[in-house]
């Protein structure tokens, strides 16, 4: 899928399980085509780190993937000289010049690779994920400006180092806080979205081919009312396909207010939300199971 | 097309979109990578390369439309008519004929789903209403012309010709409602060459709100915001060297430089630190609009920060977290304050400085230079005892202490308001009346130049 057109984009997506949206698809072909990071954001749970995954598949490109937090830094996101095996070196090395072990112990044999640093130096053109990237300090965004505009990465002791093969950036951000407008200026933007009805179906009955698209469709309505509630936490794609797998097993022919109350859990997880949602979704689900049954 | 597209980025950036040059190179870069003529491809094209958040997002799409469409829309109509008389039902009697056969054609639409007919349509509706002779309110005109169209949720009537029709039900019958608005707006665009005031920072520059729900929604962008550049900012400079730990993989990393030997030490660096606040909000009737509002703040807050502590006072002092953390329903969280607090004792007169005595009590323990302590008052003691040393001993064990008055700063220190012997304490004081203000009162926390008024 390393060229063509969006549509071919949105058919290798679908075809390793990822059912993309025409933004979504779009935005992917371009950050092929015009070699950029993509920045995606939106609500958790929609499928941000989803889609560099299936990227990955889709082009048989191997993930480098780097989960951000708090405090990361450089150390353990590009690079680190191994200085355990750099002392070795310099004990072992007994007779030999200053000169010799000093240039020695700062070549590559010495640097342990970190993620950046392996999506940089991969010889096989890769997919690099850097995941919930608003976790970071902002200092830490600055750093990554050159690797994402430039695609190389400076080591005072090394010089230079820069990508071989051009590796597919996907920057994820569940917007807790603004990103610098150095870091955005550098990718495209992409805001996922929770799915329209249809298209949370199709995702769905992909995943449980053997659920009966009624119970599907009934099962996409509800989440989608449930979403529609003020929740701490509203489900997630993932959560719905649980769900589905859970009704499955459960054996449930229909969701009425008894085996949304039995599997409810898998979908909200506050105690609040347990509460607001028996109290407005359960009640609505028993009305059409009295007049049928 | 060159000069239509950098026309484009001056009414973006006229609408306070940060269009920089990277960015147009890039549009320029993905154009060339999508067919020109697909216009959801062009679009998406544009805005993912130019439109770097949500809030960019919604104003693109606004501009978008209103910029490359405007004519286009006119020949939509035309076209629009002219496809309907050719495909429609056999024709009968001018202007009567075109509302049945309309509304018939609208049927159908929603019934297949059909996005693209469903807007030619509600354009071919507004213009057979006549464009621009509607009341002007949106939400009116479009229950208007659904009625005149004779659509309605649920059962239908039979057609003229008798055979049955198929049931509308409220989630088409809304996406139909959904274009109109659409169209409806866009053509308010047009003739009043402005944006609607959806825009969330027009939004914000609204008066006080005086129902709970009505603007909720706008505060509760206001404090997320809030919540992001407190996490980010004004933490990180404090206290840099005092305590630090010694980081001994990084030390003897460095001593590498000096043959093994540690000269220099190195620190483990300090992470940033999550702010502690502390909300105290007057909730006597002296404010009782202002209080509305401020508790929707403290709601707000509620949801963005965890290490928050509530209080709300009249004569006395009462924690409130507990209300904030179990109920999401702000009614029953104001009723609840009402009838629970217990913060009224006699009179229902605010005493400051009872309050900060009390606080200073039960609460100052808990303070430390870490903790932001916010007020939101009016500082109005009724010619009681401000107390005004107590205060300052509270707004010296918090690390920041801010005032948040829902008067304008003209009335300040007039009558019994005793605001200037607060303010000297603390770290800022802010007049706050609108969602505005409390953007600015964020900006200003964040070491952000203040917003203009």
């Amino acid at each position: 899928m390393a060229d063509g057109s969006v549509a071919d984009v949105k058919q290798a997506l679908a075809d390793v399980g990822y059912l993309a949206d025409e933004p979504a698809a779009l935005v992917s072909f371009l950050a092929q085509q015009l070699g950029k990071p993509v920045l995606v954001e939106g609500p958790a749970g929609v499928g941000k780190t989803e889609l560099a995954k299936a990227l990955s598949r889709a082009t048989g490109r191997e993930l480098v993937r780097l989960q951000c937090y708090e405090g990361l830094d450089e150390a353990k996101a590009m690079y680190e000289w191994n200085y355990r095996k750099q002392l070795l070196r310099i004990q072992a090395g007994g007779e030999d010049g200053w000169g010799d072990v000093q240039e020695d112990i700062f070549s590559s044999e010495f640097l342990l690779e970190r993620p950046l640093m392996q999506a940089i130096a991969s010889p096989e053109p890769v997919v690099l994920l850097i995941d919930e990237i608003d976790k970071t300090d902002q200092e830490f965004e600055a750093m990554l400006l050159e690797l994402l505009s430039d695609f190389q990465i400076t080591i005072p002791e090394l010089g230079r180092i820069e990508a071989t093969t051009m590796p597919i950036v996907v920057l994820t951000s569940n917007d807790s806080r603004e990103l610098t407008e150095a870091l955005k200026r550098r990718c495209l933007y992409l805001w996922l979205d929770y799915p329209d009805l249809e298209r949370e179906m199709e995702i769905v009955r992909l995943h449980t081919p053997e659920l009966s698209e009624t119970l599907a469709r009934k099962l996409v309505e509800v989440i989608r009312m449930v979403r529609g509630l003020d929740l701490k936490k509203p489900p997630s794609i993932a959560e719905s396909i649980d769900w589905a797998r859970t009704l499955l097993l459960m054996g449930a022919e229909d969701i009425d207010r008894e085996t949304f109350n039995q599997s409810m859990s898998i979908i909200v997880k506050h105690r609040t939300d347990i509460d607001l949602v028996a109290e407005r979704v359960g009640v609505k689900l028993a009305d059409p199971l009295r007049t049928e049954g | 097309m060159a000069a239509k597209l950098l026309g484009f980025c001056e009414v973006l950036r006229g609408e306070g979109v940060a269009v920089g040059t990277s960015e147009l190179l890039d549009a320029f870069a993905a154009l060339e990578h999508v067919e020109w003529t697909s216009r959801a491809d062009f679009r998406e094209a544009l805005a993912t390369t130019i439109a770097k958040s949500q809030d960019d997002r919604r104003v693109f799409e606004l501009l978008f439309d209103r910029y490359f469409f405007r004519n286009a829309e006119a020949e939509a109509v035309q076209r629009g008519v002219t496809e309907h008389d050719e495909g429609g039902p056999p024709a009968g009697d001018g202007e009567r004929f075109d509302m049945d056969g309309l509304s018939e054609a609208i049927r159908e639409a929603i019934a297949a789903g059909d996005e693209d007919a469903m807007r030619d349509l509600a354009r071919l509706a507004i213009s057979a209403f006549g464009r621009g002779e509607g009341s002007g309110v949106v939400g009116v005109d479009v229950q208007r012309i659904r009625r005149t169209l004779g659509l309605t949720a649920g059962t239908q009537p039979p057609a003229q010709d008798g055979s049955e029709r198929a049931p509308i039900d409220r989630d088409q019958l809304t996406g139909f409602e959904r274009h109109l608005r659409r169209e409806l707006e866009r053509d308010l665009i047009e003739r009043t060459e402005t944006l609607p005031p959806s825009r969330p920072l027009a939004e914000l520059d609204r008066a006080l709100p005086t129902s709970p729900t009505q603007d909720l929604a706008a505060v509760h962008r206001a404090v997320s915001q809030m919540k992001r550049r407190l996490a980010t900012l004004g933490h990180e400079q404090r206290g840099r060297k005092k305590g630090q730990t010694v980081d001994v993989r990084r030390t003897m990393r460095a001593s590498l430089e000096t043959g093994g030997v540690p000269l220099r030490l190195r620190y483990r660096p300090k992470r940033p630190r999550r702010p502690e606040i502390y909300v105290l909000c007057d909730v006597s009737t002296s404010v009782t609009s202002a209080s509305v509002f401020f508790l929707s703040v403290l709601h707000a807050l509620h949801d963005s920060f965890r290490k928050l502590r509530s209080f709300v006072f009249i004569e006395r002092i009462s924690e409130v977290t507990d209300v904030f953390e179990h109920e999401r329903d702000f009614a029953v969280i104001a009723q609840k304050i009402s009838s629970e607090g217990g913060v009224a004792d006699v009179s229902g007169y605010t005493d400051y400085g009872r309050v900060w005595l009390e606080f200073l009590t039960e609460i100052s323990e808990d303070l430390d230079p870490r903790s932001t302590v916010i007020v939101l008052g009016d500082a109005r003691t009724n010619g009681r005892e401000p107390h005004a040393e107590v205060f300052a001993q509270v707004a010296e064990r918090a690390g920041r202490l801010f005032w948040l008055n829902p008067e304008p700063k003209l009335y300040w220190n007039y009558g019994d308001s005793v605001m200037a012997a607060y303010e000297r304490h603390c770290d800022g004081a802010f007049e706050c009346w609108t969602t505005k203000h409390l953007e600015n009162f964020v900006n200003v926390v964040a070491g952000a130049a203040p917003a203009a008024e």
